[in-house]
């Protein structure tokens, strides 16, 4: 435990409990926050930060546990009672009214009055105050559609103190900010805290994290790791907490990693500083006939971006991609399927499944968009593609005519991959295929995945859960702040090689 | 039995049953026919031949709608592809002539498809919003219709034309074939291709649908060119039965007609999933409702309430509140932290206002 207990907590949370229907969110976590610190959340998806913040904030309801602001038990039943107790949150995306001035958006609710109405001049006036408290020098009678996001969420948080607020809560406020905007932002936030505000702080950027933070609080699904102090947590003993390590029966599954890839030939598929401004720096990724390539990185490093663009799904502005040795065209996901590589979204209720169709028609639907509407895939060959992989990858329940909305996400992993399967593809790229699904159906996948590979797939494996990319791949791309770090070799390198170079690789040059 | 309340067509069915049972017992009439020269008349005949441009409206709309979208611009439609047809035939000096009322067709049928072609140019490409991107032509449809009819009321009389809405094939009414043809083209090619499913999985989930590789933008595309077509023919149906083209008067108010037919029939104003069989279902509600109405003598000028207290009692049976409340009736004792999250919902939103 850290050493400066003697500060009293503002915000005092315990055993807080939070169940959603089959799913425990949050599982008897504490969390505590004192004033003038920066306190990072830190956890991959699904690990409950979101929850726990939305329990704070009185967005949530908590099944069981307590909170205590200033001491003090409190319960809100809504966010407004939670803002009035001193707790304000910015939002990745910025909660303003973008057609209003800043001064308006800075005051709204607070307006100096004068008579019946509201004084205008005294409102800008007051507001300008507010703004050179923290240094940001814009007009505050300008509109705030017209600032960009940096400037927007400098706004939000400027708006919080107007409100008074003794804990402020930022959930993801760099992920659209440039180097610059970020320091701003930082600026404002040290200020913040040598003034006492308890800060809680929430990015999928490490280096981030290490330089404005002086606590860090860990969860993992849904239960917490623990509570350290920046400097006693070092970054690869923060990313084995984060990820943790899998149950053991996993463990025993087959490894594909360990066979030798034929590399002499040309690739499947080549990028070649494949990139997007904003989003992803230009990298280079080959795979080749049965080959398995891993993608490693934590959340948000940009290993999701780099195979949309492979994938066309997000049009790539520098760089090209070769199949088969020869230049191909890869502007939308239609081009891709033309060449026979398919991706599988690691979003699988917003960019997989149609839900209200059923499991047969959704694993259609691929073979279905190659052929074009018009010759309709015969009843006869549907019904065998269909049941022959609900057979092949146990798909529960074993109904064609079940709709997907209704299956457990494993089953909807698996309706998808049939999906793709069924088109016969030469590339699959999987991105976290096995994410938030049981560990009978994260083994299926595993063993597919395999099995298919050795039969001369190649794949490219996007997963948060290293063991497993270690396991399937024989290469693995390390990613980190959208940019491709490395390559290794996965029969040269153990798991806590892998986060340690996932952690400090190239950390000089980095920064 | 409990399979037959389920289905989706059930409560319309009721509906049609309901009305076509009532309208039998307050006027014995309704269910006779009689046959005059080898043509059929009666007042369900009556109500087959009145539905055919509602039916074609509706069809398209089925589809527009399948796809997320919604067309507003089919009345407006309907006044152009009239004007069209009725300037070439007036324009020709031989309006009885059989060839001239055919160039007149299809040349309106080609303006509607044109039509249709902008409307889906606006949505599917330049990702304007579906009600706003028909909103367009919904408000100029018909000044352009009164441009091409110089401002007038165009009348002619022709017997070929006038046959395609008044004129017997067999012993029924010309329009009923048009109608049938209409849902056995849509039907066949929804369903024999794969067309169907397809647009239902763009309705859906759009970007999932994008990632599987449909050509989503061909699909939206085409659902527009398929309902500014059938207004067309619509619009000639009309045109055809007053003998007339009057931009003002064509079609007004079909577009909300249409709508309120394809929900009847049970497809979700929210895209995916659609009926063929419910819209015509829908159609022959809204237009047995028509002939109640007008049966019973209730003055034109109210008859909108008629029409008012059925898009209620949809609208409202339709709203998640009701159908959560039926949907607690008929299932057990819920978890409780599944009746935590609505509220939730809600509570984000008030944050989001505030």
């Amino acid at each position: 435990m850290p050493a400066d207990t003697e500060v009293p907590p503002i915000v005092e949370m315990r055993g807080i409990t939070i169940r959603f229907p089959g799913v425990l969110a949050l599982d008897n976590v504490d969390f505590t926050l004192r004033p003038g610190e920066v306190h990072s959340l830190m956890g991959e998806n699904g690990a409950g930060k979101s929850t726990l913040i939305k329990a704070l904030t009185g967005v949530y309801a908590i099944d069981s546990g307590t909170i205590a602001v200033a001491g003090e038990r409190r319960t809100f039943h809504t966010a407004a009672d939670a803002q009035e107790a001193g707790i304000s949150t910015v939002y990745q995306e910025v909660n303003l009214c973008a057609n209003l001035t800043v001064g308006e958006n800075v005051m709204l609710g607070h307006e100096p009055r004068r008579g019946g109405g509201i004084d205008w001049r005294a409102t800008q006036k007051e507001a300008a105050r507010h703004m050179e408290s923290l240094g940001l020098a814009i007009d505050p009678r300008s509109m705030l559609s017209s600032h960009s996001i940096a400037i927007q969420q400098l706004v939000a948080i400027i708006r919080a103190m107007v409100l008074e607020a003794k804990v402020l809560i930022l959930d993801e406020p760099t992920s659209s900010l440039d180097r610059g905007e970020v320091e701003q932002l930082f600026e404002v936030i040290r200020d913040l805290r040598s003034k006492g505000v308890a800060i809680l702080f929430v990015s999928h950027f490490l280096d981030q994290v290490y330089e404005i933070s002086d606590r860090i609080t860990v969860l993992r699904n849904g239960t917490l790791v623990g509570e350290h102090l920046i400097e006693e947590l070092p970054r690869d003993a923060l990313v084995t907490k984060m990820i943790g390590r899998e149950l053991e029966d996993l463990a025993t599954l087959e490894k594909s990693s360990h066979r030798a890839i034929d590399r002499s030939g040309t690739p499947v598929v080549r990028a070649e500083g494949l990139g997007k401004r904003g989003v992803l720096e230009p990298a280079d990724l080959e795979v080749y006939e049965g080959e398995v390539v891993g993608i490693a990185g934590l959340l948000g490093s940009g290993r999701t971006e780099l195979v949309r663009l492979l994938y066309g799904a997000d049009r790539p502005d520098a760089g090209q991609v070769e199949v088969q040795g020869a230049h191909a065209k890869v502007h939308s996901p239609r081009h891709a399927i033309d060449q026979r590589i398919s991706f599988s979204s690691e979003n699988r209720r917003a960019e997989g499944v149609v839900a209200d169709l059923t499991v047969a028609e959704n694993i259609v639907l691929g073979m279905q968009a190659r052929q074009g509407w018009v010759r309709k895939v015969p009843k006869k060959d549907q019904d065998a593609v269909v049941a022959e992989y609900i057979e092949a990858l146990g798909v529960r329940p074993a109904n064609p005519q079940a709709l997907v909305g209704n299956l457990s996400g494993g089953n909807q992993q698996k309706v998808l991959l049939a999906r793709w399967l069924a088109t016969a593809p030469q590339l699959l790229i999987l991105d976290e295929p096995t994410r938030g699904i049981d560990v009978g159906a994260k083994a299926d996948i595993q063993k597919k995945v395999s099995e298919l590979s050795s039969q001369g797939l190649s794949v490219i494996f996007i997963s948060s859960e290293l063991e497993e990319v270690l396991r399937l791949a024989q290469r693995v791309a390390v990613m980190r702040d959208r940019r491709k770090i490395g390559e290794l070799d996965s029969t040269q390198v153990d798991l806590d090689g892998l986060i340690d170079y996932i952690a400090n690789a190239g950390e000089g040059s980095a920064a | 039995m409990r399979s037959i309340w389920r289905h989706r067509l059930f409560w319309p069915v009721v509906a049609l049953l309901t009305l076509i049972a009532v309208n039998s017992i307050a006027r014995p009439n309704f269910i006779k026919f009689r046959v005059r020269d080898g043509e059929l008349f009666g007042a369900i005949i009556t109500i087959l031949r009145d539905s055919a441009p509602l039916m074609l409206v509706a069809l398209g709309m089925t589809i527009v709608i399948a796809t997320r979208g919604i067309d507003l611009s089919v009345g407006a439609i309907m006044a152009v592809s009239g004007a069209v047809a009725l300037t070439i035939i007036d324009n020709s000096g031989d309006a009885g002539n059989l060839g001239v009322v055919l160039i007149a067709v299809v040349a309106a049928l080609l303006v509607s498809l044109v039509l249709g072609v902008w409307n889906g140019f606006l949505v599917s490409v330049l990702g304007i919003q579906p009600i706003i991107a028909t909103l367009v032509l919904m408000l100029a449809g018909r000044g352009v219709a009164l441009l091409i009819t110089g401002g007038f009321i165009t009348t002619v009389n022709s017997e070929p034309f006038s046959f395609i809405a008044t004129g017997y094939l067999f012993v029924l009414p010309f329009a009923f074939f048009i109608s049938v043809a209409a849902i056995t083209v849509i039907g066949l090619v929804e369903r024999r291709t794969a067309l169907g499913v397809l647009t239902e999985a763009v309705g859906i989930n759009p970007e999932a649908s994008r990632l599987a590789g449909v050509r989503s933008r061909g699909i939206i595309w085409g659902a527009y060119i398929v309902s500014g077509t059938l207004a067309g023919l619509a619009g000639i149906l009309y045109a055809s039965n007053i003998r007339a083209a009057d931009a003002n008067a064509a079609g007004v108010f079909i577009e909300l007609y249409a709508i309120l037919a394809v929900v009847l029939g049970g497809t979700s104003l929210n895209g995916g999933k659609f009926s063929i069989a419910g819209t015509v279902i829908g159609v022959l509600i809204i237009q047995t409702l028509d002939s109640t109405i007008l049966f019973l003598g209730v003055p034109s000028a109210q008859s909108p309430v008629f029409f008012a207290i059925v898009v209620v009692v949809v609208v409202v049976v339709q709203s998640p509140r009701i159908r959560n409340a039926i949907g607690r009736m008929s299932r057990s004792r819920q978890p409780k932290a599944a009746a935590v999250e609505p509220p939730v919902e809600d509570k984000q939103k008030a944050e989001v206002t505030r």
